[in-house]
């Protein structure tokens, strides 16, 4: 019988879940799941398989908490594709790391730099997984 | 951030020829590679040189993935040493620096450094296909506008740099534009047109965009000795310096911040020069907000001053400093990687050729690069024979 070279191959391959798969188990269970290099003590996003500057495999994951600040934020019009305008921001999380997103609930032109904004997990589309959001702190909490 | 540009010797290598291909707009059927070979013989021409005297191949571009490969069978060539190295609009600069390295090191005694886009007629979705980002995709950023703007917007709520000021960097390109007869754009432009366009991503319209254009051009680089009995005044390398910080947007450390702020330093070393000595500037406009970081970082305001230093005509004809006299990646033509574009100004200026918008004893002219969103930042000085 002809082997299977494929099972062979990957029983053979060090890595069991990419790091982009994990975080998105992770967004699955409605978590936001960052890194954590132990060598460093520093927090690494996006997830990787080894640790920016250090080279350490000694990354842990960890869930944030979902609390953070506006670090930059535009309105996007797209009049091609029809669709109202909505925004994109770069999120700063309390536990020192920064992600693209993009905050809900009020008008983009009324999100500003320094707001502070919790994650919300959007449940995700035809094309991608759920993914984070973000809302404001005040009167945010649908 | 990473650097480069040690062991390069000030003034040992000069452009010797540059040329534009067709440019913005070009007829059907164009290929990237019929704009590189158009504008590699007519910088040969420039230079006085002919195709069999290249031995050195250096090229980019956004539609092809092997450019040098391309532009080699295309002509024939066969060289000792070519390079494609892909970094975005400022791969021309760090092009240029290789190069100088390889011309120095006798690699190659003829380099042509050349670019080609049909981005136009092919539409930009289809030459720059976006790549996939598990961790930016989902937010349908418009790139790479948005990342700029959210630049934009830190610069804005960081050091008060208002719409107006950041209107002023199109207005003031546009006035350039109308002085160069190549350029694309030809009617007057105001803050208040700049502000009432067509909204992209705030605080963009598209007025604070780089133009969509086909086109695609040639420099010549050869030795300093070489270079001497050439048809053309020699415009020499000064100095050069590059740093790529990030990839993504979202790992750039401080969005107020560029990799200028190294390869300019970088450059003005290897130069033995300072900001105050350079005569005419060419800084890769992509966006509004683009001058206004790269006159901070590049040492010509502090930091935060740029909106308002480049207020009240401060950077348009007439005004105390000539930034993109060409007209820019604004005004002039953005054929998807300008930085060659910018080189070719740059080197017009050095010898005097300019015609209506010629910067008044150019001697030194600096050339940035910048490529991806604020990702590679390459910086170039130039100078006429009386400066090396």
């Amino acid at each position: 019988m002809a082997t299977d070279t494929t099972a062979v191959a990957m029983a053979m391959n060090e890595m069991k879940i990419s790091p982009a798969a994990a975080y998105i188990e992770y967004c699955k269970k409605g978590q936001l799941a960052y890194q954590f290099c132990t060598d460093d003590n520093t927090a690494v996003f996006y997830p990787r398989v080894v640790a920016p500057k250090t080279g350490s495999r000694n990354l842990e994951w960890r869930v944030s908490k979902g609390l953070g600040t506006v670090y930059a934020t535009t309105t996007t019009t797209d009049v091609k594709r029809g669709n109202p305008d909505y925004n994109v921001a770069l999120i700063e999380l309390e536990e020192g790391f920064r992600m693209m997103s993009r905050v809900e609930d009020i008008p983009s032109t009324e999100v500003k730099v320094g707001m502070k904004v919790k994650m919300r997990m959007h449940p995700g589309d035809d094309k991608n997984p759920p993914y984070p959001v973000f809302v404001p702190v005040e009167g945010g909490s649908k | 951030m990473s650097a480069q540009t040690q062991g390069l010797k000030r003034g040992s290598v000069a452009i010797v020829g540059a040329a534009e291909a067709d440019l913005g707009q070009v007829v059907p059927e164009t290929t990237p590679v019929d704009l590189m070979a158009q504008a590699t013989l007519r910088a040969l021409d420039d230079a006085g040189l002919k195709l069999s005297d290249v031995d050195g191949v250096f090229a980019a571009a956004s539609q092809l993935s092997m450019a040098s490969v391309d532009i080699c069978e295309y002509l024939g060539l066969q060289p000792k040493y070519q390079d494609s190295t892909r970094i975005g609009g400022s791969a021309f600069m760090s092009l240029l620096s290789h190069a100088h390295m390889a011309l120095q090191s006798g690699l190659c005694s003829v380099a042509m450094i050349t670019y080609g886009s049909t981005q136009r007629i092919m539409t930009r979705a289809a030459a720059s296909p976006r790549e996939y980002n598990q961790y930016e995709s989902p937010y349908r950023m418009r790139s790479p506008v948005g990342a700029y703007a959210l630049a934009a917007s830190r610069h804005m709520a960081q050091y008060g740099t208002t719409r107006d000021q950041i209107a002023e960097v199109a207005v003031s390109a546009r006035k350039w534009a109308l002085l160069n007869p190549r350029a694309w754009e030809k009617d007057p432009l105001t803050i208040e047109d700049v502000k009432n366009a067509r909204p992209v991503s705030t605080p963009f319209t598209v007025r604070d965009c780089c133009l969509v254009n086909d086109g695609g051009g040639a420099i010549i680089v050869t030795t300093a000795e070489r270079a001497k009995s050439l048809k053309k005044p020699p415009v020499y390398v000064l100095g050069s310096g590059e740093c790529m910080s990030h990839r993504n947007i979202t790992s750039m450390a401080d969005l107020t911040v560029t990799g200028a702020a190294v390869s300019g330093p970088q450059a003005f070393k290897a130069a033995g020069l300072k900001p105050a000595d350079v005569d005419v500037l060419g800084l890769y406009d992509a966006f509004t907000i683009n001058p206004i970081l790269f006159l901070e970082d590049l040492g010509f305001c502090p930091k935060g001053e740029g909106g308002r230093f480049v207020e009240g005509g401060r950077i348009a004809p007439g005004g105390a400093l000539a930034v993109n006299t060409s007209g820019g990646g604004l005004s002039y033509c953005h054929p998807g990687m300008y930085g060659l574009m910018i080189l070719i100004e740059q080197v017009r200026q050095v010898r005097g050729e300019a015609g209506k918008r010629q910067v008044k004893d150019c001697e030194i002219a600096l050339a940035h690069g910048n490529g991806g969103v604020l990702s590679t930042q390459c910086t170039a000085l130039l100078g006429s024979a009386a400066t090396v």
